[in-house]
């Protein structure tokens, strides 16, 4: 069974209402963020999914995630690898005919997704992104060596082996440090992130 | 001249290379890179993937800092760190609503941005404020014979690039030729690398890097060369697993475009970040170092 009829097969009747009204409110989130309202204007030509460089390891395309949007079916997209596989390469931006900012799209997708708990849990992604942002709160600057070290820690060791000689390369060349340095004013990104942050929660916080 | 300058975060360590050369060549082209005091990351796409407006007040952050130095642009060599500063500058002065949040934000910690500073790639500053003509004169050590694939990536030209075409970018190319190097013809120069989708689901993505390798031998290309921090890494450190996985046999130096400026101005390759790379190199570069 392919990974598409497991999805579906899992979503049963009743889910697929849910699955409407969640459509509904991230539609409505999605027209909140900068020219977000564009959505609305897609004519499904495909050009986004024409260009996108990873459309062929999505279980669902740009275009039909769009069109997933409108016909209610949004979880299943959610729940498959699809919008973690954006790169932000922008191509699809700059081709759409109806100036839709596609990746900003699939940045709120992923936002909404993980705060909603609609995300693949076996996706390396989300925990990357997160290990990220803990990061540069905490020192003002993202530490790769640190980075990547927490993510191991995380996401198993198989890789951080696999990586190890190109690793020890990098090390003695110093271009990973297991230190990195915090900002001196790391307490003016705390108040900017405090100020901005009720402004990051979504309206409807509980899922439907 | 002086430029006020944005390293990001990669130029610390993983591209110490980038951030010596770039320093090296400034100062050779007669302009000193100052570096922004105290700034921090921009947020990349991270950041943006789980927060939006607190991404953006990263951002923010180092505008402000920019615009109280008394600077109307800020330097950076990193895509990423291009795109999401101009991102950020861009929506500031498009959409009141957002710029209102974002100085409300700033203001309790004690800063302020009018939104009067450009934010502006290293490349071209080089290319169109300095001149093609101004680098070729200063070229001392010709890098004829020298084939390089132009690699320009994604974020330099989209979606808020203003300098360079988005699908045929052509800046770089002309750079190099000025170098008395010779641009190969290269397809894929604005495909993705993957960016940072390789470090999560590599087997997935390591194609696209196969591509990218693929069409720089099929070009006959010495090196491939780039403008951006996240392509050099993945074209480099993510080689040997294309070799191992794909059946290849790449070896394949990547270069920062500003190594290759400084190559042919003669400056000193060690200055240069030269012998800092996974995959090596000193073939190509002993033809053209100087002593």
């Amino acid at each position: 069974m392919t990974r598409k009829e497991l999805v579906s097969q899992s979503i049963s009747s009743k889910a697929k209402l849910k699955a409407e009204e969640l459509c509904k409110i991230f539609l409505e989130e999605i027209r909140r963020i900068p020219d977000g309202e564009r959505v609305d204007l897609c004519i499904q030509c495909g050009t986004c999914s024409g260009s996108c460089p990873t459309a062929s390891l999505m279980d669902y395309s740009p275009r039909e995630i769009i069109a997933a949007l409108r016909a209610g079916l949004l979880d299943r997209v959610l729940m498959s690898n699809t919008v973690w596989l954006c790169t932000s390469c922008y191509y699809c931006t700059v081709r759409c005919p109806q100036r839709i900012k596609f990746p900003d799209i699939m940045y709120e997708l992923k936002r909404l997704g993980s705060e909603y708990g609609y995300f693949p849990k076996k996706a390396k992604a989300p925990v990357m992104a997160n290990i990220f942002i803990n990061l540069v709160d905490e020192l003002g600057r993202n530490h790769e060596g640190n980075l990547m070290m927490r993510y191991y820690l995380k996401t198993g060791l198989a890789d951080a082996f696999r990586n190890a000689g190109r690793g020890f390369k990098l090390y003695t060349n110093g271009r990973i440090s297991p230190r990195g340095s915090r900002i001196k004013g790391i307490d003016q990104l705390r108040k900017i992130r405090e100020a901005l942050a009720p402004f990051d929660v979504h309206k409807k916080k509980e899922a439907p | 001249m002086d430029y006020l300058f944005f390293p990001g975060c990669s130029l610390e360590f993983t591209s110490r290379g980038y951030d010596k050369s770039s320093r090296a060549v400034a100062e050779a082209l007669g302009c000193v890179l100052k570096d922004l005091p105290d700034w921090n990351c921009c947020g990349a796409t991270s950041y943006m993937s789980i927060r939006e407006l607190r991404s953006h007040g990263l951002s923010a952050r180092n505008l402000a800092l920019a615009e109280a130095e008394g600077a109307s642009e800020l330097i950076t060599v990193c895509s990423a760190c291009y795109t999401v500063l101009n991102k950020t500058n861009d929506y500031i002065s498009e959409m009141p609503d957002f710029a209102q949040k974002i100085r409300t934000a700033l203001a309790s910690a004690g800063l302020k941005y009018d939104g009067t500073v450009r934010v502006r790639h290293l490349l071209d500053v080089i290319v169109n404020d300095i001149g093609l003509e101004a680098v070729n004169e200063k070229v001392v050590k010709p890098l004829t014979g020298m084939k390089v694939a132009c690699y320009y990536g994604c974020q330099l030209t989209r979606p808020h690039g203003r300098f360079d075409d988005p699908e045929y970018p052509q800046t770089l190319d002309l750079l190099v030729e000025a170098l008395g190097a010779t641009p190969v013809d290269y397809p894929l120069k604005a495909k993705c690398c993957g960016a940072m989708v390789v470090s999560t689901q590599r087997n997935d993505l390591l194609p696209l890097v196969d591509a990218l390798l693929g069409a720089a031998l099929e070009a006959q290309a010495d090196c491939i060369v780039t403008p951006c921090p996240l392509c050099h890494f993945n074209l480099e450190f993510y080689q040997d697993d294309v070799n191992r996985q794909l059946g290849a046999d790449y070896k394949i130096p990547i270069h920062y475009f500003t190594q290759l400026i400084g190559l042919a101005l003669g400056l000193d390759v060690r200055e240069l970040g030269f012998g800092l790379e996974l995959i090596p190199s000193e073939n190509l570069i002993s033809v053209y170092a100087g002593k």
